[in-house]
């Protein structure tokens, strides 16, 4: 398992990438900012394993939280609205 | 159309047929199938086994685990630290995916989505809705989560936070809802009751 890089309440941008392949990252968060919810764990990189290679070394996976106000321009509800999405580490950067 | 009529012996069938052609995907899956049954890997039996198994799961495991978590506050606080420990003290096998439980509070409501497909707790609610596999829910959820629970019968007051769960890859949400008032004292039989599987995806409340 890769050593995690990022902590609790850390704050992370989720890259603006489009690789070919089976990814796991939906497209609506790519390029958002949010923070470290928690640590889910090490799982195999789905990008190999949909290719059935072994995915390893098991990628870090979080739960990363964002403001709804941030993701959307025109969001309606109020500002403390979240949604959280599980990133895998390769995915996330430290934010600005 | 008379009566005579209906009385006269039908030639066609009442409902149509549904036996079209396989689309691809139908096809590769049976081929690959019986190829599999033909090598010896696992018979017929055990593929009907697998589908009787994944239909016997019901939301009354869900249920089950919310009303132990509403009578028992230590086992509550297992499950919000470790939702697949808990459900396993349950006798639930979680199997490959873990299980995290998410718990609405007056001030904190949780809704569960998969927008990349259709990822749903099976193993404690069974198989998912048809809505919660389209596409309309799929994107609305996470876009505007308060019209989808307005249209779901869940108006929430402006000082709530709603928190949408993406299941984009490995865990598995189950959402613990408000238990309701006027239940004190209850059994945990007659609570699991009232706890139904609309609640656990999060689009209502339990009620009485």
């Amino acid at each position: 398992m890769l050593s995690p890089r990022f902590g609790l309440g850390a704050r992370v941008t989720v890259r603006r990438a489009d690789p070919p392949g089976h990814l796991r990252t939906p497209w609506y968060i790519r390029g958002q900012s949010g923070e470290i919810e928690r640590l889910c764990g090490a799982f195999a990189n789905p990008e190999e394993l949909a290719y059935n290679r072994p995915g390893l070394p098991a990628q870090p996976l979080y739960r990363v939280r964002f403001h709804q106000c941030e993701i959307w321009p025109d969001y309606s509800g109020p500002a403390q609205d979240t949604v959280e999405v599980e990133i895998f580490q390769h995915w996330l950067e430290p934010a600005p | 159309m008379t009566e005579i009529h209906h009385l006269h012996p039908h030639r066609h069938p009442a409902v149509p047929d549904d036996d079209g052609p396989l689309g691809y995907y139908q096809a590769l899956e049976v081929a690959v199938r019986e190829l599999l049954v033909e090598k010896g890997i696992f018979s017929g039996d055990d593929v009907r086994r697998a589908i009787e198994a994944m239909d016997a799961r019901t939301p009354a495991q869900g249920a089950r685990i919310v009303a132990r978590a509403w009578t028992n506050p230590a086992y509550k606080a297992r499950l919000l630290a470790d939702g697949t420990a808990a459900a396993r003290e349950l006798g639930i096998d979680t199997a490959a995916t873990r299980l995290i439980a998410v718990e609405n509070t007056r001030l904190l409501h949780n809704l569960v989505v998969c927008t990349l497909c259709s990822c749903y707790p099976r193993m404690v609610l069974g198989l998912p809705p048809d809505w919660y596999k389209s596409r309309a829910y799929r994107s609305r959820a996470v876009r505007e989560p308060r019209g989808v629970l307005r249209e779901f019968g869940t108006v929430l007051p402006e000082d709530v936070e709603v928190r949408v769960h993406d299941s984009t890859a490995d865990m598995r949400y189950l959402v613990l809802p408000e238990r309701p008032d006027g239940t004190e004292g209850w059994s945990e039989e007659r609570l699991a009751g009232l706890v139904t599987r609309d609640s656990m995806i999060g689009v209502t409340r339990c009620r009485l």
